[in-house]
């Protein structure tokens, strides 16, 4: 027995070395998955707080353009404004409940982000109080960003689209063909547009929108333009390289969507896969 | 250790670790030269801190870089790693003489020559480790053999400056 406890006494580097090792990769296995908890990431109060004023201090520089960047945002939206404004006049008739609106909007400001590894983040500076809940899309005037992962008091922690593990719904805004958008790991300014079947005409230059089929972003928030199409390895999909409108490298203000009919929508369709529950 | 080592070390490893997410996490060349300097710390700490107290140093700085990178754990994997074997690559290639009592690893102190052979593997091994980890999910080698080298580079270049200008020469007894 006592030889035994000498054996793991002298072994007793190694053992620790193990169970940091094996901690640390549990770490890694259930929190790095697009849903999950947040503990040991930026959105939490200490390193949010910290974050926020580095950021206070370095955003003065990418000023200009994201006042650039909201000027332009703000022409294009009066101009839809004024298009959408009702005309004053008997025959105009309340449309279906079906169009109306069910989309909320929040601004916030991005206090961390990366680019570089395979697995992105960005830390937003509105959290739970401020009515950020998790699975909330994330957009900016140029393109979309994520979705939110996860949420503490006054930060949230939003799954980059520059995550090799996040795909969203999203199609041709001419032929309306939908497909899955995926980021590949390599480029900052590319992603993939996955499931697109071979017979269709795809061009460089078409404009790639959100589709609205998954419910969280609104259908037609753009995404990016078709660089490149190629017959890839797969049989039966093309191999479509797109270029992102937004550029994460200078995130700056974003815009947080949430669809009140989601959990409708989401549970609908559970019940229609598994029709005994 | 006495107090004023104790109280050294503490503020060095808060330095290093405010550094790393405040400025070198926003310094990536060519979006694939990443500069993880903290590994200098652990690998800059006296060769008598037994490799214990090393791996639950390794842990903890590790972990703390993670919640600003988020990158959940990975920092910490890979540098509890590098704290392991670096007591074992200490003594294995120890120069002709031995190492002089408390007088730690550091440029000045031991020669560029000994210098480099003693940081670049471990070095390596740790970025290994995380860009490894970090492309689990793509299955592209090519860019995880260049970040791993060229941060390498960046990496030691980084550090051997810092420690050349920040880092005394110790008196030899």
């Amino acid at each position: 027995m006592q030889q035994i406890f000498l054996f793991l006494y002298r072994l007793r580097a190694f053992i620790l070395f193990l169970i940091l090792e094996l901690l640390a990769l549990g770490i890694i296995f259930t929190h790095n998955s697009p849903q999950g908890a947040v503990y040991f990431n930026s959105s939490n109060k200490f390193t949010g707080r910290l974050l926020s004023s580095k950021n206070n201090f370095v955003s003065y520089f990418t000023l200009y353009s994201a006042n650039q960047a909201l000027a332009e945002k703000n022409a294009s939206l009066l101009n839809r404004l004024d298009r959408m404004t009702p005309v004053v006049d008997s025959a105009y008739i309340a449309l279906d409940s079906t169009l109306s609106n069910n989309f909320n909007f929040w601004s916030a400001r991005v206090i961390n982000n990366s680019i570089n590894l395979s697995q992105n983040f960005i830390t937003l500076d509105k959290g739970k109080l401020d009515g950020v809940v998790e699975g909330m899309g994330v957009f900016n005037e140029q393109g979309i960003i994520g979705r939110v992962k996860g949420t503490s008091n006054h930060f949230s922690s939003v799954i980059s689209l520059l995550h090799t593990d996040l795909l969203i719904s999203s199609k041709i805004k001419t032929t309306e063909v939908f497909g899955s958008i995926k980021w590949d790991g390599i480029d900052s300014s590319e992603a993939k547009l996955l499931y697109v079947p071979r017979h269709v005409m795809v061009e460089p230059g078409q404009e790639i929108v959100t589709s609205g089929y998954n419910a969280v972003f609104p259908e037609g928030i753009p995404v990016g333009k078709v660089k490149e199409v190629s017959y890839g390895n797969e049989t039966n999909y093309l191999d479509i390289t797109i270029s992102l409108g937004a550029d994460f490298s200078k995130l700056n203000f974003v815009y947080l969507v949430k669809n009140d009919l989601r959990e409708e929508m989401d549970s609908l369709e559970i019940e229609m896969v598994n029709p005994s529950q | 250790m006495t107090t004023v080592n104790l109280l050294k070390y503490s503020f060095s490893f808060c330095l290093y670790l405010l550094i790393q997410v405040f400025i070198l996490k926003d310094l990536v060349l060519f979006g694939y030269s990443f500069c993880f300097l903290y590994v200098f710390f652990l690998l800059s700490l006296p060769h008598e801190v037994p490799t214990i107290s090393l791996l639950l140093i390794g842990f903890f700085l590790g972990l703390f870089i993670d919640m600003f990178y988020d990158s959940f754990g990975i920092h910490a994997a890979s540098a509890v790693f590098l704290a392991f074997l670096r007591n074992s690559w200490i003594k294995a290639i120890i120069p002709t003489g031995g190492y002089d009592d408390n007088v730690p690893p550091t440029l000045l102190n031991m020669g560029l020559g000994w210098y480099i052979f003693y940081c670049l593997p471990l070095i390596l091994i740790h970025h290994l480790i995380f860009f490894y980890i970090d492309s689990l999910g793509t299955d592209l080698y090519l860019p995880l053999v260049i970040r791993v080298f060229s941060s390498m580079a960046f990496t030691f270049l980084l550090g051997a400056i810092v420690q050349a200008i920040f880092y005394k020469k110790e008196r030899i007894v």
